[in-house]
Order: structure tokens, then sequence, then C-alpha cells
């Protein structure tokens, strides 16, 4: 498991004033750096802001944006919003899943590459279907476009 | 780091230097930097642009606080434009130029020709059925809008107060710090009619004064930017291209109700909208138009970000609250209503992002002036999110009552590749489907509740006749199956079994009884349902029910799906069209395809497993599906 540096965890704590009303924000800025919420860092979050572990692990597990799974170096947001299904983003997934060795089960590629997500609407509707990786949006994406892609990222990796 | 204002007059003089610096930019360019633009690599021209200027010599500023006092030429960073399916867009004034699809390598000629020549690039010009349309107004995409709320979408650096300041940003603000006491501002917002743009269309004035009425000392002003119907995207562009004007109205909320602090829950997937808004908020801050005793009117306001964390039920507003404060974002059991106890069980005044954003309009030029467009019971424009098999995908703004057949066909230029329309979807997950019969009807509030849909938050997403009805309920049905908080049995339960029944006609195990089943289970969601999550969410399936029943009957008696859509019960055929020319079998992953150069093809049923990769490479669309 990956060594999770508290300097850093205090540091986000002491940003939020330690309050418990700011919880999501300080899990946020964790995940942002870890990609992932690591289970140590939860507990010791747990007790610095005088909540009970399993609230926390409550309000973690409740929204979509949170994993406590280690998550890839690249993370692969597929759109499957209205616009973009119904300009057949399902193919894209599908050509993603299978240019990554990744499936519906399986979100992360063994060589811990990739991730892919689904996502409800990136809010780039006028260009679907839409994917986006870290924080870069590819537009207009076909089942081609998402092979290479792959391969792009793959490379530079 | 700005200078604060410590009093109207300096707030004056401050604004004459901004209109001042404004009007010396005699000519600008504005790079769209929305969402989508920046994805088509507008920040790279941006850059590039300033380079050529230098390279030129000639003077430029990109932001009015480093204004050279003289003529110059502004380089400014825009939001959304909102014809995202034409970008990169680059907009020239004073001209009113449009540039579309334009890239890092057109900075030189834009520079050369357009800023420092005068001239038009025809080649980057948008052109329609054979003509050309210089100015941005003209083109019919935007000729056929009315523009209020996106007014200065595209048209303002959307990250400089200064220039909102110089376009008459934050008057609205002034007349009720020091002209209206807290009942008239309620009053003019009350006259105007305006309705919350959240979804359900409750009047705004209304929720205000019921806030108001409570004497508390600590209230809340709350902003939905959840915006969390898929498909819907008017509000990332109005917080995106115009933060400012988001934030004043909530100010002028704060300030007419007595409340001091106020939220903004922005959705996760929005991180250019929370950072312009992050921006928006330190320039007031700065300046004092946010903080304590605001230019020494003795009012104070304060204003913070939640990013919200991927939960579509946050929309609502009594999880919202929750979410805010840390907790899972779970609806509860209404009355107490938010407006009585809502963020922290304190009186809560929680509206919509375009809400807030007609606001200081209204205060302005008044609620004569707002009700000059619009219907009788829904006064006031409307912003859509138009996307779908339509030609011109993109944000669009038009008057309350405008009807479908100008939006789709006026705006929307038509359906995509010549494809008939079926259908268009509006409300997302809580609207339902309006139909070739709908073309004409007036769009409001009431006239679509009468019809089986609603005008939700804006998302409209047209459909044309290669899309399988029953497919685009069931896509609903998912997303409220994953969506649902789990807290209420009807929509935790009834969804599930609404989406088991779907995706078994989907798969060609339907059953003809399935249909009451759906019907029932749908009513009994909807009334026996906690929050609004599940009292709508049936609604895709019943209206798909009402006006698609054939295309319901056929997947279940025939095993077909006349669109292809639904993979268990479609097949790959090739007709006569084909050319023999081998394509699709030497691309088939499969080899289920065989045949002779120059003679028709067969693809082998048994073999093929549709994935669908010979119908998109065949040159001649011999290959059908069905
Ligand atoms: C499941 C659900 C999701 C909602 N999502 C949103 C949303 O994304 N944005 C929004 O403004 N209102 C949303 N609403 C409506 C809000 O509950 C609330 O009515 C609205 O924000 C009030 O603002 P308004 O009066 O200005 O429209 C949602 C409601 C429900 C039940
Ligand atoms: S539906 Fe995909 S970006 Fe909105």
């Amino acid at each position: 498991m990956e060594k999770i540096d508290m300097k850093f965890i205090d540091s986000v704590l002491e940003h939020h004033d330690f309050d418990r009303t700011n919880i999501i924000a300080i899990m946020q800025d964790v995940q942002e750096k870890y990609r992932y919420l690591p289970q140590d860092a939860l507990t010791y979050i747990a007790k610095k802001v005088g909540m009970s572990e399993s609230k926390l692990y409550g309000v973690a597990t409740f929204y979509g944006n949170f994993s406590l799974d280690t998550k890839g170096k690249y993370v692969m947001k597929v759109c499957r919003g209205t616009a973009c299904h119904v300009r057949k983003s399902s193919n894209v997934l599908q050509a993603l899943y299978e240019a990554t060795g990744t499936s519906e089960k399986k979100a992360t590629s063994d060589d811990g590459l990739f991730s892919i997500e689904i996502v409800s609407c990136l809010g780039a509707c006028g260009l679907s279907p839409v994917v986006m990786v870290n924080d870069t949006v590819h537009a207009a994406m076909t089942p081609d476009k998402a092979r290479e892609l792959v391969a792009q990222l793959r490379e530079g990796a | 780091m700005r200078r604060k204002l410590n009093n109207l007059e300096e707030f004056r003089a401050l604004k004459a230097k901004c209109i001042q610096a404004h009007e010396a930019e005699k000519h600008k360019v504005l790079v769209c930097c929305g969402t989508g633009c920046m994805a088509g690599g507008n920040l790279a021209l941006y850059q590039e642009l300033q380079k050529e200027m230098a390279a030129h010599g000639a003077a430029y500023e990109v932001s009015l606080t480093d204004s050279c006092g003289g003529e110059c030429v502004g380089i400014k960073r825009s939001g959304c434009h909102g014809f995202c399916e034409m970008g990169p867009l680059v907009r020239i004034e004073p001209e009113g130029w449009l540039y579309t699809k334009c890239k890092v390598e057109d900075a030189k000629e834009i520079v050369e020709k357009s800023i420092l020549g005068g001239e038009f690039i025809e080649r980057l010009g948008y052109h329609l059925n054979g003509e050309l349309y210089k100015r941005q107004e003209d083109i019919p995409f935007y000729k056929k809008q009315t523009r209020r709320v996106l007014e200065h979408c595209g048209h303002i650096d959307a990250e400089s107060i200064e220039e909102y300041l110089a376009i008459g940003g934050y008057e609205a603000l002034m007349k009720c710090l020091f002209e209206l006491t807290g009942e008239q501002i309620i009053k003019e917002v009350s006259d105007s009619g305006l309705r919350g743009r959240g979804g359900a269309g409750f009047p705004a004035g209304r929720k205000w004064e019921q806030v108001a009425a409570h004497k508390e000392p600590v209230k809340y002003i709350v902003c939905n930017g959840d915006e969390g119907d898929p498909g819907a995207f008017m509000d990332r562009s109005c917080m995106e291209g115009d933060p400012h004007k988001v934030l004043e109205g909530m100010i002028i909320a704060g300030v007419a109700t007595g409340s001091t602090e106020g939220y903004i829950y922005v959705r996760a997937e929005y991180p250019l909208a929370v950072s312009r808004l992050k921006i928006a908020i330190q320039q007031c801050e700065e300046l004092g138009i946010l903080g304590d005793n605001i230019l020494g009117s003795g009012k104070s306001f304060h204003m913070h970000i939640n990013k919200g964390a991927g939960a579509f039920v946050c929309g609502e507003g009594s999880a919202m609250t929750a979410s805010i404060q840390g907790n899972r974002g779970m609806p509860r059991t209404k009355p107490p209503r938010t407006v009585d106890q809502g963020l922290f069980e304190k009186p809560t005044c929680l509206n919509n992002v375009e809400t807030f954003a007609n606001v200081p309009d209204i205060i302005k030029k008044g609620a004569a002036w707002f009700r000059s467009v619009g219907t009788e019971g829904s006064p006031g424009t409307k912003a859509f999110a138009l996307t779908g098999n339509v030609v011109n995908t993109g944000l669009i703004e038009v008057p309350m009552g405008t009807t479908l057949r100008e939006v789709v066909y006026g705006i929307g230029g038509g359906i995509k590749n010549g494809k008939k329309f079926k259908a268009v979807q509006i409300g997302g997950p809580s609207g339902g489907c309006l139909t070739e019969e709908h073309l004409d009807l007036p769009m409001d509030f009431d006239s679509l509740k009468e019809v089986g849909a609603i005008i939700g938050s804006g998302g409209l997403v047209v459909i044309d006749e290669d899309s399988c009805m029953v497919n685009m309920a069931q896509f609903f049905m998912n997303f409220i199956c994953e969506e649902s908080c789990g807290k209420c049995t009807p929509c935790r339960e009834g969804t599930t079994r609404m989406n088991e029944i779907l995706s078994r006609i989907t798969q060609g195990d339907g059953r003809m009884s399935d249909l009451d089943e759906l019907r029932s289970l749908g009513k009994m969601i909807q009334v026996s349902s906690l929050c609004g999550l599940g009292k709508t969410a049936p609604n895709p399936v019943l209206s798909t029910l009402d006006n698609f029943e054939e295309e319901y009957i056929e997947h279940i008696r025939d095993k077909r799906c006349r669109c292809g859509v639904c993979k268990a019960l479609s097949s790959y055929v090739i007709t006569d069209k084909c050319i023999g020319c081998t394509k699709c079998a030497r691309n088939c992953p499969v080899n289920a395809i065989t045949g002779t150069v120059r003679h028709k093809h067969v693809i082998d049923t048994n073999v093929c497993i549709k994935c669908g990769t010979c119908k998109a490479n065949c040159p001649v669309n011999a290959i059908k599906e069905g």
C-alpha cells in the first residue's frame, strides 16, 4: 500500500479548519493528490475532525467521485450523458475497454496506466461524444480516435 | 491588488475609469475560452495572437487593469459564445465578426489582415448554404435568439471585474444598497414574474419574501449550480462566461432577504466554472463589493464555494444543504421547507444559477422590461442546451413561449445528416419527450406540463429516426437507478424493477403484460416517492410509452428494433447496394463476411458479433441494421 504523507493530510485539514462540515472538500483535496482515498488517510481524518469512521465511510461512499481503490495514471472519464449517448458514446466506451484491457467490472488496467470511468455529463455536450482524460476534454470522439488516444498515452507514459 | 472602495462615489469613479479604458480599446479580439473551445486549442491561439501583436510592434492589452491609457487593441479571453459546434471561435469587435473553426496557425493572418488591416478573412467566416455570414448577429443561429442572461457571454473578458463594471455591472447592486428597501427589491422581483429556472418554476419573488419574513439573524443564500441533468450546460456557461452576474444576483438576494452568507454549489465536473467564480469572488473582495459593510452601506455579504462530488440527487434542495454541511446528500421529508429550515437549519433562499443571473437586469431595467418578452405566466427568456442529432448544437436563449419548431429548425438548423425528426427529449431524467405534433406548441412552464413534459433545467436533446425510444427510456431509467439515493423504497426498488423490465424488453425477452406493469409501477413511484427525483423518475418511460407505444410493441412481439440500436434484436444485412469492394470482409474481426470481388457479400449471422465495424467502413452505405 502507498505510503501516506501525513504532513500533507495535516496541511489539508488545517486549510479547512479541521471543520467537520468541510469534510467533502477535505476528501476532494486528498483525492486530488492520491487519485483515490487511502484507508489510512480516512482513519486519520476521521479522528482529527471528530467524526466516527463509519460516518466518514458513509459520506465517502455516497458520492460517485470518491474512490476507495487505487486509480490508473490516466483516468479516462467517458461521458454517458444524454447528448453523448445519442451520438453513440457506447461505441467509444467499448473501444476504450478493449484498447486498455479493462471492462465494466474491472475499471483499472493491469499495468496501472488506465482507469475507465463512466460519468453522466461533462457539460461539453456541444462536442459530444466526449472523453475527459485527467482534466483535458477530448471532443467528438470515435472508436478510432479512442484507440489512437490510448496508444498515444501509452507511448508518452 | 485592487484598492478597496469605501463609498458610492469611489465606485462611480472606478466605473468611469473602466468605461474609459474599455472605450479606448478600438479593436477587441475575443477568444472564446469556454470549455468547448479550450478543448479545441483556443488557449494556444490566445497566446499566439499576443505574440503576433508583439512581433508587429502593435500596442495591445489583455486586461483593463493594465490599460495603456491611449488607444489600443484588447485581446481577451471570453466565456462561451454558445456555438460550440463551430468552435474554436474568435470574435472581432467593433465589427462583430465571428471566426469559426480557428487554429493556432491562423493567428498571424488574424492579426495582419483583420486587426491591423481591417479586412475580413472569408476562409474563417461562417458559411451556410453557400452564403457567407460575416457578423455574428446575422448568423441564423444567433439572429433568432434573444440573449439576456447570456448577453455578455462571449462578449466580455470573463475574468475581469473591470470589464463587467464598464458595461454596467454592479449598478443594480448599488441601487439595492443605496436606494431601495428590501421590500422594494422583492416587490420588483415579484412583479417581474420571474420563476425559478432550476426546474420547478416556483416564483422567485415569493420565495424571497418567505425568507425575508423570518426575523432570525442568520439566514443563507444558496445558488444551485449542480446542473445534474445530463445533456444540459446552461448554468455552466453562465458561471464560466459571466460569473459576476451570478454573484451580483446572489448579493442582491442577500440584501433583500437580510442574509449575509452565500454558498454556490458547483458540480465537480465544472473545474473551469469553479476557477472563474473563485477569481470573481476574489476581485469582489478586493474592491469591497463582498465583505463587511459593502461600500459603507452597512450591509455585508460573504461568499463560499462548494464543489459537488458526483451525486445527481444533490441538485435537490434539502440534499444540497445536507451536502454543504458535509453529510450524505440525501433529501429529507418536507415540511419543514428549505425557506424555513434549510442550510444549518436556518431559513434559506435556494435558487438556480440562471434565476440569480436574471435578477440584476430586473432591478436595473424594471419588471415591465422583463415582462416585455415571454408569456403571461412565464415571462422572460430561457436558456436551453440544444444537443443531440441537430445541425447546430450549442447554448441558446429564447423568449419563453417560443415554439419547438423555431428552436429545432430556425436556430438548430434542422436534423443532422438529412435524417428525419423523431422527438425532442426535454427536462432530462425528470422530463419527457415532445414529438412532431408538439412542434408548434409554445413552450413555457405550464404548456409543457400539460403534455407530460417539463422545461426542467433546459436540456433539449434532439432525437432523429435512428434513435430507439425504448433504449432512450432505459437510458434514463438506468441513470435514475444509479443516482437514486436509496432512502425511500418506491424510488430505490421501483425504479430498479422498471429498469429490469426495460432491459428485458430491449433484450428481446419482453412480454406484452410488461407495458401495463411499467405504467402501474410508474404511477405508483410518482405518487409515493419522497423527493422530486423519484416523483419524476418514471416520466421518460411514461412519456415514451404514450408517444411511441408501437416501438415497445415491436420490441416485444416482433423481437425487432427498427433503429438497430438494441443489439440483441438487430442483425446486419448487406443490401444490393454492395459493390463487392471486400472492405467489410477484410475488416470483420470474426471473419463472418464472405464474398468475392465485385460481387455482393453476405454476413453469417451465426458468427456475427454485431460490432458494426462493417457498416462503419462500407463506402457505399450498403449495410443495413434492423
Ligand atoms: C433530483 C433533483 C435534481 C435537481 N437538480 C437541480 C439542478 O441540477 N439544478 C437546479 O437548479 N435545480 C435542481 N433541482 C431543483 C431544486 O430542487 C430547486 O427546485 C431549485 O434549485 C430551486 O431554484 P429555482 O427556484 O431558482 O429554480 C433538482 C431537483 C431534484 C428533485
Ligand atoms: S452529455 Fe456528454 S458532455 Fe453532456
